[in-house]
């Protein structure tokens, strides 16, 4: 077992590195991982701290990593460089913005053929407000369109950085690998001395699920010691632990005798869920607390719900056990059991964002092989009630009745899209749609930087969509919650021949629903087979109607010609036709097939 | 020999079908049991093939009084006149032929096929279905059939004044037809005067040549619309001729209704003879006993050499089953779904829900106390109202 003392606090440097979606982030840490020696090539494979599949997949990082590098330095001295490797996404900005404070610097990852994007600002704003050193990072230079020089003037003017010291780089062909290592050593700080004699003060960064250690915890130490056998106590959750084991991430797990100020390491404790665990809160002696508890604790907020629905009613206990497993790596949605007319049991799910969403749903049919039907995601609406009282909505199922309800109010996000400037136009008008309000609009380059305010009910339809669409891929976006403002939000239902369809209501702005319930409207017409008789099928807000269809009834369904050996061939066509059935949810005298629900959830203006 | 034959006494009654598995071409649109051979096929070991499956059928049913038989294909008009007579004494000889049954036979209307008609009639006879298909030449031709309209003319006279009772079959809704002009082939062969046709809109089988065009987008059939459309003309216009649209696809004179069909649609008992033929009897235990024999007509044979007989698959149905199938063939018939009957097939009553939804959408209406009947609109969505009334 390796004693972590042997390393003087000035040879510790603690870092993360934030860049856009596909810069190079991974491959970056990757190649630092090989250059340190850290993993025998053998071990090696792409993208070593996305251990997700999905995460290799997609190419995103969804829980924040870490791996502790040894390094000797061009001064000959012995360093360790702990490496956390945060989320890019926003819907994890809460777990980003801990994990930076874990880090006294950053590396600024730069594709300098494609330069500054949103994510960019996004993630480098954090660092800075972390009070980070940051080392700029140019990567890709092999590629013919790589820019350096121009993109280093772009990171000074839009994001007043010096670039003077900057590392030109290709993670891909591991050119300036070791100017990334030396700079890190020689641009970013070691971490400030804590007191190794106060009691124990350490910050829980992450936490995750093994299967074979159980909960591990990454923790950054600011004060005292962290070591086997001690008794322990998180000061947010009041829950006291056994320290049962101490080590740091290679990125396998390697015991050490203790973790002391300004390392970063993990701990396992016979935690049972990582629910137990709250990223941010502080850790301390149980017998010999620290006094100051650190700042910024806040519990995972879930901000986008939808339903989840198992697709054969059948799968519903599955899918419980599979939404139980996920929650057991994955504190930061939560669920409750719900029940819809339309869709049978299933589960009221919240989500930090829609990426978060996207990410669970995937890994639900994935993961466990389970068929599922979304409902379309809602934000989290506060109402306002006449008798004084706020509560909060999840669900438009559960609008309260309209004549309690004095006001309503829904959060709003603020955007921000970098375009090259062609799309500009379509882009504001779209914002525009959304009852965006643009606060700033200025340029990068060729391209536009525009800020935006948009209520995020208009963003959780398929805006993301649409403005890659627009855009051909180029735009990028972000986005920050605001606040909460008053909307004149309605709630608008649907009713197919005549009888609401529970699943598919939803709260729109008073502006947007007719064009909302017109869109809906046809597009049920198409998916909805046509029956024997015909279908009317509307939107209403209240008893009003605001849009309507009728699907025709169907004229033809007959097998024309029938002999005596037939029978036996129409009655298995006949039972097809039943199991076919199964698969239709019934809705007074509708059949609406599963598949609809899916697909109409999918669409917006 | 009688001209004369039975009228209907509305029972379900008990038919042979006997099938002829073989055709001088396969059509593109058929999916029944038929096969080409380039050889000549032996007949007389059909005759004891069937005889002997006639013997173990017989085992089975017991005795029973036959109300009609019908030689079916395939192309039955490629039957030696002496294999249909030494068929149909066959029957007569295991379950009996009453005098003045009817005796239907497939032909197609090929001049060498219509030469044999008068020995068909002399080995007994009495009703020829012919597989005319259209009265228009390009249209013969896009069918893959091998006569021309000239030949389906002359096997028409020939047949009506050969047997007593005569019906030819049409394969409308083909691709391009229009209303108009499937109009005024309706009536041009109405005006041959057969006593019964049978009317069928061209459906896209599987595993057929014309699925693959239609897959392909090669072959475009008449949308739904008006598809149903085209029923409707022809509703009209056989309505407006004297006959009775007695069934989905059939129309008739009245009392000139296919007996032999009317067996399969009011779900009584047949023993089904041959490659490929279905049979359904009732057994001593009240439920119907399903019997499909061995497709391949030669491997029939050997079976039927090997046995006694080619019977390859065997189902007893159980009362769920027996209502679905009355269902599916009961709510064909003009007459419509002996209610009754029903409940004691089946076991159970009819949804009164589903029942008052389709009244209500003009999908089914009551003929008497008992009987009940898909509507003109019913039966054009028949699968549907069939499948919100099954178990
Ligand atoms: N040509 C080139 N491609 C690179 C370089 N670095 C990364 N890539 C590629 O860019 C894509 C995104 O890289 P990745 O490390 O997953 O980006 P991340 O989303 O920031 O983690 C991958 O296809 C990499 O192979 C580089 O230096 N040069
Ligand atoms: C068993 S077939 C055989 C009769 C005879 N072999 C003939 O083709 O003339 C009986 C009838 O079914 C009809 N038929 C066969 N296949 C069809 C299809 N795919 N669509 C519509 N009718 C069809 C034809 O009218 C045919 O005459
Ligand atoms: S002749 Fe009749 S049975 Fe033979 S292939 Fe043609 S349609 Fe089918
Ligand atoms: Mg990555």
């Amino acid at each position: 077992m390796k004693p972590m003392t042997n390393t003087p606090l000035s040879n510790i440097r603690n870092f993360s590195i934030v860049a856009h979606i596909d810069h190079g982030k991974s491959t970056l840490a990757d190649r630092l991982i090989q250059q340190t020696g850290t993993l025998q090539a053998r071990d090696m494979k792409d993208q070593l701290l996305d251990s997700m599949d999905i995460e290799r997949e997609r190419g995103i990082t969804i829980k924040a990593n870490t791996v502790r590098l040894e390094y000797k330095a061009q001064d000959g001295q012995d360093y360790v460089l702990n490496l956390i490797d945060t989320p890019g996404h926003v819907d994890f900005a809460y777990e980003v913005s801990r994990s930076l404070a874990a880090c006294e610097g950053s590396l600024l990852v730069v594709d300098a053929s494609q330069g500054v994007e949103a994510q960019t600002l996004a993630n480098v704003y954090q660092a800075i407000d972390n009070d980070h050193e940051i080392v700029t990072v140019l990567n890709k230079i092999d590629l013919p369109a790589a820019e350096p020089e121009r993109i280093k003037e772009q990171i000074e003017e839009v994001i007043g950085l010096d670039t003077a010291d900057a590392v030109e780089i290709s993670a891909k062909t591991g050119l300036g690998i070791p100017d990334v290592l030396e700079a890190i050593v020689k641009q970013l700080p070691a971490p400030q001395s804590g007191d190794r004699s106060a009691p124990l003060k350490a910050m829980l960064v992450d936490s995750w699920y093994d299967t074979y250690l159980g909960v591990v915890v990454l923790v950054r130490i600011i004060d005292g010691e962290m070591k086997r056998g001690q008794n322990i106590r998180m000061m947010g959750t009041d829950a006291k632990y056994l320290v049962d084991r101490v080590g740091v991430m290679t990125p396998k797990l390697v015991p050490v005798e203790n973790l002391g100020p300004g390392e970063i390491g993990v701990f396992t404790g016979s935690i049972k869920e990582v629910a137990d665990t709250r990223v941010g809160d502080t850790i301390t002696e149980d017998k010999r607390p620290c006094t100051n508890m650190l700042p910024g604790f806040k519990p995972a907020q879930p901000v986008v719900f939808c339903g989840l629905f198992p697709i054969d009613a059948d799968d519903f206990e599955d899918l419980r056990s599979a939404i139980g497993k996920l929650r057991l790596n994955d504190a930061s949605f939560s669920f409750e059991m719900e029940t819809s007319a339309a869709l049978g049991f299933g589960f009221r799910c919240g989500f930090l964002g829609l990426l978060h969403l996207e990410i669970i749903q995937e890994r639900l049919s994935r993961e466990f092989n389970l068929e599922l039907i979304a409902t379309a995601p809602s934000v989290v609406y506060k109402m306002n009630m006449t008798d004084g009282t706020e509560t909060e909505m999840h669900n438009p199922a559960d609008m309260p009745d309209i004549v309690r309800i004095r006001s309503i109010e829904e959060p709003w996000i603020k955007a921000t899209i970098l375009t090259p400037d062609e799309y500009l136009g379509s882009i504001l008008q779209l914002c525009q749609e959304r009852r965006g309000i643009q606060t700033d609009l200025s340029y990068v380059g060729k391209r536009a930087l525009v800020v935006y305010d948009l209520p995020l009910n208009e963003v959780v339809f398929d805006f993301y969509d649409r403005l890659k669409s627009i855009s051909k891929g180029y735009a990028s976006f972000d986005y920050q919650l605001a606040e909460y403002r008053e909307g004149d939000l309605v709630r608008m239902s649907v009713l197919v021949n005549e009888e609401p369809v529970d699943a598919l209501s939803m709260l729109v702005h008073r502006s947007a629903a007719e064009k909302r319930g017109r869109v809906m409207c046809e597009k049920l017409k198409e998916l909805i087979p046509r029956h024997m008789f015909k279908i009317p099928i509307q939107a209403a807000i209240g008893g009003k109607v605001i849009a309507r269809e009728t699907i025709s009834a169907m004229r033809k369904d007959v097998t024309a010609k029938c002999y005596g050996g037939d029978v036996s061939r129409k009655r298995k066509l006949l039972d097809k036709q039943k199991e076919g059935k199964k698969k239709m949810r019934q809705f007074g005298r509708v059949e609406i097939p599963q598949e609809a629900f899916i697909q109409v959830l999918k669409v917006d203006s | 020999m009688s001209n004369n034959i039975n009228g209907d006494d509305g029972t379900p009654g008990f038919g042979v079908y006997l099938h002829w598995p073989f055709c001088a071409a396969k059509c593109p649109y058929c999916d029944f049991n038929s096969h080409v051979r380039h050889k000549p096929v032996d007949q007389r070991e059909y005759v004891t093939g069937f005889l002997s499956e006639m013997a173990a059928m017989r085992q089975e049913t017991g005795p029973r009084t036959v109300t009609s038989v019908f030689i079916g294909g395939g192309t039955p008009s490629l039957m030696e006149p002496q294999t249909v007579e030494a068929s149909l004494n066959g029957i007569a000889k295991y379950w009996g032929l009453p005098e003045g049954i009817e005796i239907t036979m497939e032909a197609n209307p090929s001049s060498v096929e219509a030469n044999r008609f008068r020995a068909y009639r002399k080995a007994g006879i009495n009703r020829v279905s012919l597989g005319v298909q259209s009265l228009n030449d390009a249209d013969l031709k896009f069918l893959g059939r091998l006569h021309n309209v000239e030949e389906a003319k002359i096997a028409i006279g020939l047949a009506r004044d050969i047997f007593p009772r005569l019906s030819f079959d049409l394969i409308y809704a083909r691709p391009k037809q229009t209303l108009d002009a499937w109009e005024a082939e309706l009536k041009q062969a109405i005006s041959y005067a057969a006593d019964h046709l049978s009317l069928y809109q061209l459906t896209i089988e599987d595993d057929t040549p014309f699925q693959a065009l239609h897959r392909a987008g090669k072959l475009i059939i008449p949308s739904d619309d008006l598809a149903a459309d085209l029923y409707d003309v022809t509703e009209r216009v056989t309505r407006d001729a004297g006959l009775l649209n007695y069934e989905i696809s059939n129309y008739a004179v009245p009392g000139a209704e296919s007996r032999h069909n009317l067996t399969y649609w009011r779900y009584g008992d047949y023993v089904g003879i041959g490659p490929g033929a279905h049979g359904r009897f009732t057994g001593d235990d009240g439920f119907k006993h399903v019997t499909i024999t061995e497709r391949m007509p030669e491997q029939w044979l050997d079976k039927t050499r090997q046995t006694g007989h080619a019977i390859v698959e065997r189902e007893k149905l159980d009362r769920h089953q027996q209502g679905d199938e009355l269902l599916l063939m009961g709510l064909r018939l003009v007459e419509g779904l002996d209610v009754p009957r029903f409940e004691e097939l089946s076991g159970r009553t009819l949804n009164q829900e589903a029942l008052n939804n389709l009244a209500m959408d003009g999908l089914i209406e009551p003929v008497s106390n008992t009987r009940l009947r898909a509507t003109q609109s019913g039966r054009m969505v028949l699968n549907s109202v069939v499948a919100s009334l099954a178990g």
